[in-house]
């Protein structure tokens, strides 16, 4: 049967064809503008670290006086975490492996005199961070917990820094001065940047390029290196960054097992007590909180507002695209009610018809997603042109295109119900006597 | 024309009309939305930046040592200055578009409890005042002993020329020369009052707040160094700021230049405003798709229509009616049936104006728009039927004869 009612929706939608092509651009015209957004925020809600997103986790704690007055325009203390905390929670080693994080840029001197000097952007971290983020490494090795205490001046360079600043992949061992300071290149990180960044501070940017280096973060300080990312201080800042009333690392932890993790948020709490029984704190243990991945993704508020806006543009303008249709198929059907009756004089029942317009209405939005698909190309292909972080990522993927195709048959047999319902319940009768 | 007939021939058709008029009111409601958002970004666009923005170009220096900054400057401006054309380079620590914003919180008295917002802060070496080319409204322009030595962002206690927009914000209604504001402890008078001034990045407080600057005369020195204003005529600007780029790479060896930032400030304001053109282009887009397939929706109503009642048409010519009346009654159709839409459409637009509002920062939909987005669909309904009107006119009236 259903080859017989595909045949009959050809040659219904052959006969009107001006009608026929205007569905048809309506509906493509509707999908592509979804799809395109569709598709963008799709790839910006990607999972960043698909091996080890579950087991990832930020700890929250809040070391700001009660009298704080809360900005919401300005960025939350309590993002980040004090340096005091930071090392506490790396000491006290209760997940399966730690680190404390922060930005930094410096500018880079290549060995060549003739050479112009160039700023770089990295991070300072400590020993686990290469493990927990699975970073592979082409030439060398990581750092270890040793020179962390010891704040080695050694570094770890992106393969395309180490190409750029020594003509090679293989690195490791060669000095390289970096800002005031001469470094050791102790290893070379195979081309690894996650999309979005979902370590960085709230102010980084998300999409996009990495990091380009790494070095101790203890080393770091020590050499008062410049960081980049918000820096919150709720007493006069001297400039310390190792005060208890300055914010700004970011804080990973890896916690493999569900009772790993409740251990550690009790951990956090009693670290919490401990600090205010200690006077450190002001606020209630129960302030610190831990966050998984996922959570910690939603914080960091990755979709800009324009985007959510032309999201929400994109869908407004399907809903008009199929109002449109259903009220398109609707004449269309109710025009065939002659046909419909001999029909159903002939013993059809109402299920048939309602079948049958309803593979018609399915064959109009599989065309309408043939066309929706090269417009969403093309959105995207404008999309890649602007000047956003995240405009590079915009680029469809198998789901994604299977995905184009089920929303406009859904799209289109949603907007054929009504109509095809109306044609299944003309009487047969009256329409037949005036054949 | 007599209303009565349409009316009740609609009431035959009540599903359709009823799609057709949702469609029309969700097409108004995007509609008066859109262009108002279009609206408030061109007006972000055209902002004034109070600078001669044709004339000015930056040049940005990073990676040199605080303790070099000294001697940099003496290397920049000497040495910038010969280039030809040139007509002035003076320190600055931003341009307005150029980012690195030197943003504090002032507060209007000295306790620090009367706070008045978070505002920019340009520190501008000798020179820099005349060369940005700022229209001075009230008090006076700064003297050379104005300039004050930069303690730690800017002077520690200095006379300072805010924009029109800032004085009105903090001291509304009143003379803003003389008066006073601190942040923390370093204390500021106001000297003077700029026509307009805007921000190197946007503010903590969004669009209204991008003109609340403040221009601190300043003496260059270890702490306020790297960042240069260059001067030229707008038709030699280009080829100057190339030549000074140029000339960077041997006055400044170990400094880094910035690139990005080191523009005429002409192309940082393109820059700047990147992403609200983009977003007003999408804007119009949208607007033209829908416009064209609630056109294209009349259009396949209304031809269905037209044939659907050829024999009644024909019944009607045949008993007198002239093609003006024919093409009167599906003009009138289309009217009532987009007035509808209309109607109900200014509820909507009402609605997702208020929604739009406790998302972004919008203010209300001024009431004239709703007058006009009614024009243009009016208009649009018209032109989309006239076709399948003209051709119901065309219907001649021995239709009526046949197959009766």
């Amino acid at each position: 049967m259903f080859g017989y009612y595909l045949d009959l929706a050809l040659r219904s939608l052959r006969r009107n064809q001006i009608l026929t092509a205007l569905m048809v651009l309506a509906i493509g015209l509707g999908i592509g503008a979804s799809m395109t957004m569709m598709t963008v925020l799709h790839v910006m809600s990607a999972d960043p670290i698909p091996d080890r997103s579950g087991q990832l986790f930020y700890p929250h704690l809040d070391p700001t006086p009660l009298d704080r007055r809360k900005n919401a325009l300005a960025p939350d203390p309590t993002d980040n975490m004090t340096w005091p905390d930071a090392m506490a929670l790396l000491a006290a080693h209760r997940g399966t492996r730690q680190a404390a994080m922060s930005g930094g840029n410096l500018v880079a001197h290549p060995e060549k005199v003739s050479a112009n000097p160039f700023t770089i952007d990295g991070r300072y971290t400590t020993a686990d961070f290469f493990a927990m983020f699975r970073l592979r490494f082409v030439a060398g090795h990581a750092w270890t917990a040793t020179d962390d205490t010891a704040r080695s001046r050694v570094v770890v360079l992106s393969e395309a820094l180490s190409r750029t600043l020594f003509g090679t992949d293989d690195s490791a061992g060669r000095m390289v001065q970096l800002g005031e300071h001469t470094f050791r290149v102790i290893g070379v990180t195979a081309p690894w940047a996650p999309q979005p960044m979902f370590y960085a501070d709230a102010a980084a940017h998300k999409f996009g390029e990495s990091d380009q280096f790494f070095l101790p973060l203890a080393t770091a300080v020590d050499l008062k290196l410049d960081t980049s990312g918000n820096v919150s201080s709720w007493k006069k800042f001297s400039g310390d960054l190792t005060a208890s009333s300055v914010t700004w690392l970011q804080f990973w932890v890896q916690l493999d097992k569900p009772d790993q993790v409740a251990a550690y948020r009790r951990f956090l709490f009693d670290y919490s007590a401990q600090q205010k029984a200690l006077g450190v704190y002001e606020r209630p243990a129960d302030s610190a909180r831990l966050d998984s991945l996922r959570e910690r993704l939603v914080t960091l508020h990755l979709v800009p507002d324009d985007l959510r806006l032309q999201s929400w543009l994109a869908l407004g303008f399907l809903m008009v695209c199929m109002v449109n249709i259903v009220a398109l198929l609707l004449a269309k059907f109710l025009r065939r009610s002659g046909e419909v009756s001999v029909r159903r004089a002939l013993g059809a029942q109402r299920r048939d018809i309602f079948v049958q317009f309803g593979v018609e209405s399915a064959l109009i939005g599989l065309v309408g997603g043939g066309l929706g698909l090269l417009l969403a190309q093309l959105g995207l292909w404008g999309i890649r042109r602007r000047p956003d972080e995240y405009a590079q990522l915009a680029q469809m993927d198998t789901a994604m295109l299977l995905s184009t195709f089920a929303l406009a048959v859904v799209a289109s047999v949603l907007a054929g119900l009504l109509p095809a319902w109306r044609a299944c319940h003309i009487a047969p009768a009256l329409q037949l006597k005036t054949l | 024309m007599q209303i009565r007939p349409v009316l009740s021939a609609l009431r035959k058709h009540r599903v359709a009309t009823v799609l057709i008029a949702m469609e029309i009111a969700l097409a108004c409601a995007v509609l008066c939305n859109a262009c108002f958002l279009i609206a408030n970004r061109v007006q972000q666009i055209r902002i004034h930046s109070g600078v001669d923005e044709r004339a000015l170009a930056a040049i940005k220096l990073t990676g040199f040592d605080e303790k070099d900054g000294v001697d940099l400057n003496a290397r920049v401006l000497s040495g910038l200055a010969t280039i030809p054309g040139m007509r002035s380079v003076s320190v600055i620590n931003a341009v307005p578009f150029g980012g690195s914003p030197n943003n504090a919180g002032i507060t209007t008295d000295a306790a620090g409890k009367q706070f008045a917002g978070v505002v920019n802060f340009y520190t501008g070496g000798p020179g820099s005042f005349t060369a940005l080319g700022l229209r001075l409204i009230a008090g006076r322009a700064p003297q050379d002993d104005d300039y004050q030595p930069v303690v730690h962002f800017v002077p520690d206690d200095a006379l300072v020329w805010v924009s029109q927009s800032l004085a009105e914000h903090a001291w509304p209604g009143v003379d803003p020369i003389g008066k006073e504001f601190w942040v923390g402890r370093p204390h500021f008078r106001v000297a003077g009052v700029v026509a307009n001034l805007a921000r190197p990045s946007p503010g903590e407080g969004g669009p209204s707040t991008i003109e609340w600057s403040v221009f601190v005369p300043s003496q260059p020195g270890a702490h306020f160094a790297g960042t240069y204003l260059l001067r030229a005529s707008p038709e030699e600007l280009s080829r100057v700021l190339r030549d000074a780029r140029a000339a960077i790479a041997k006055i400044a060896p170990d400094a880094v230049l910035e690139t990005a930032t080191s523009q005429s400030v002409a192309s940082l304001r393109e820059t700047f405003f990147q992403q609200d053109r983009t977003m007003a282009g999408i804007l119009l887009g949208v607007i033209a798709a829908m416009l064209l397939v609630t056109a294209l929706g009349i259009v396949g109503l209304a031809s269905f229509w037209v044939q659907q009642r050829r024999r009644q048409i024909g019944i009607r010519r045949a008993l007198g009616a002239t093609r003006g009346d024919i093409l009167g009654y599906f003009q009138t159709e289309n009217f009532l049936i987009v007035t509808f839409g209309i109607v109900l459409g200014m509820l909507l637009a009402f609605a997702l104006n208020l929604l739009l509002m406790t998302h972004y920062e919008l203010p209300r939909l001024p009431l004239y728009y709703l007058p006009i987005g009614a024009l243009i669909l009016w208009g649009l309904g018209q032109l989309a039927v006239l076709g399948p009107a003209l051709r119901a006119a065309a219907v001649p009236p021995v239709v009526a004869t046949r197959s009766v």
